[in-house]
């Protein structure tokens, strides 16, 4: 329903109200201050859960990934694409590791579905490129994050 | 045999200082209503190219001079380019008959601070300013888009409905100092004010004779119809830019654009111009500065008409910033409210203005 506030005389006369206003405006010019983050030198602060730029964690320059395939199955993007191979020592790890950054929608759930904290969502959110870029196990091996 | 004196080159410099001036207003204000409008509503603004980002205007500038300049398919071409032009020019035009200092005497001749001295003053501004109407309506009808027509009618119908108070509420200032010669008005200004309707006032009150004091009815429908000539928030109709996008200049981009803009900040200049001219005292307000200084001779008039040049242009800043704040502080108005505020509160409040001024200058308390 709508509601018409009842105005005396003063208010709708106007003239007084938009005084007021100029007051009003005035006073954020010479009293608030500026709410703006001037970017590549000030950065919003995001918190340590931001979910941004993907990497995979390594331990002593290894990965940790072992190629279990969880992230593929529970990714609802259907960006991850993981081919496994076997180390000398019998142990399984990814040949390749890439993630479709374009299709991911940065839910996350790759990193609640690692068994073996491997795949990591750091705090990074500049990622824009000029090619449509599908990230590759290298370039996912810099470690950007202590997550 | 011509020969050129010192009056002819000064002739010469006053019309460079006054286009120089207006040339300048429009990327001046550009700047001070970005700033301006940032900092009323707790941002920055343009900041990173020179101090305070004031370059930022010449880089505005330069981008406008050499994007390119398309003409759509679909308008009519030839007023299409002439629109721009002729919405600028009445702007310049005006600005001919303010006088921004007294006058001086220089080789047994009475130098004027006023590009041209007529006798018909005020009737020439209104006379040029409704002109500029004829831009918009030509930009929003050569441009064969729903959106600038609606545009340009809107411009046509509500700078008729406002000029019309605008004009009386000058006759109110006209009839207060019998004259609609701007110099005369602006010298009837310096007198002090020696009547309250039936009461005298002691010679000792120094209260200046503005017609902002004289005329405060006059002065308010004047500011408010001055608002909607220069097609300024909050009666940026013709622009609307949440309603019809950019109104009549929709279809322009580059320079033809950018002339638009400078119209309309020149129109900011000189109906602050007006303001100061017709309401604020013109030129007066800092003789008692030449007291202070120690000079004599032909040096005192110069002093004097610095000081008198100084005053007109502080005032007609603040009226160029008055018009930025009010922007950013008052949302637009609807159409009809536009219209009915027009039509039945201005005009019937200038109406009465004349008729009360009447009775006052009947009965001498002017």
């Amino acid at each position: 329903m709508l509601v018409k506030p009842k105005k005396n005389f003063l208010q709708r006369f106007y003239l007084v109200e938009v005084i007021k206003g100029l007051g009003i405006t005035m006073r954020n010019l010479l009293f608030a201050p500026s709410v703006t983050i001037q970017y590549p030198e000030e950065r919003r602060k995001y918190s340590e859960r931001f979910r941004g730029m993907h990497y995979i964690k390594a331990t002593n320059g290894v990965e940790n990934c072992t190629a279990c395939m969880l992230c593929p199955t529970v990714c609802p993007a259907e960006c991850i694409h993981i081919e496994a191979g076997e180390r000398p020592d019998k142990e399984k790890y990814p040949v390749k590791f890439e993630i479709d950054v374009l299709r991911c929608c940065f839910c996350g759930m790759c990193e609640e579905a690692c068994p073996k904290d491997a795949i990591k969502l750091s705090t990074i959110y500049e990622m824009s490129q000029t090619t449509r870029q599908v990230y590759e196990k290298d370039f996912l091996l810099e470690q950007r994050g202590n997550k | 045999m011509f020969e050129p004196n010192l009056y002819f080159w000064l002739t010469i410099a006053k019309f460079a200082v006054i286009m120089t001036i207006i040339l300048s207003v429009a990327p001046v204000m550009a700047w001070v209503e970005r700033r301006g409008s940032a900092l009323l509503q707790n941002r920055l603004g343009p900041n990173r190219i020179g101090p305070f980002g004031l370059f930022q205007s010449i880089c505005d500038a330069i981008k406008f001079m050499f994007k390119e300049d398309p003409v759509p398919g679909h308008v009519s071409k030839f007023y299409y380019s002439l629109a721009p032009v002729v919405s600028l020019v009445p702007a310049f035009m005006t600005f001919a008959v303010i006088p921004f200092a007294s006058s001086i005497e220089i080789d047994g001749r009475i130098f004027s601070f006023q590009l041209a001295n007529l006798n018909v003053g005020i009737l020439y501004i209104f006379s040029i300013a409704s002109l500029g109407v004829y831009g918009i309506i030509m930009a929003g009808w050569s441009s064969n888009n729903k959106y600038a027509l609606l545009g340009g009618l809107r411009s046509s119908s509500q700078m008729i409905s406002y000029e019309l108070s605008l004009g009386l509420s000058v006759i109110g200032i006209v009839m207060a100092f019998s004259s609609v010669h701007l110099n005369d008005i602006v010298a009837g200004q310096g007198e002090a004010i020696r009547q309250l309707g039936p009461w005298a006032l002691p010679e000792w009150l120094p209260i200046p004779k503005w017609g902002v004091l004289i005329q405060p009815i006059g002065f308010i429908v004047f500011l408010t119809a001055i608002f909607a000539e220069t097609n300024r928030l909050p009666f940026d109709l013709p622009e609307g830019e949440s309603e019809i996008i950019a109104g009549y200049h929709l279809e322009y981009g580059s320079m033809k654009f950018s002339l638009f803009m400078m119209a309309e900040y020149t129109n900011m200049f000189v109906a602050s111009s007006l303001i100061t001219t017709l309401y604020f005292g013109g030129w007066h307000g800092l003789h008692w500065v030449l007291n202070l200084v120690p000079v004599e001779g032909l040096a005192r008039e110069w002093t004097r008409i610095v000081l008198e040049m100084a005053a007109f242009f502080l005032k007609v800043g603040f009226f160029m910033w008055f018009f930025v704040w009010v922007r950013w502080t008052l949302p637009r108005f609807r159409y009809d409210q536009v219209m009915d505020l027009g039509w039945k509160v201005m005009l019937p409040l200038s109406l009465g203005n004349i008729f009360i001024t009447a009775l006052a200058v009947y009965y001498g308390w002017m």
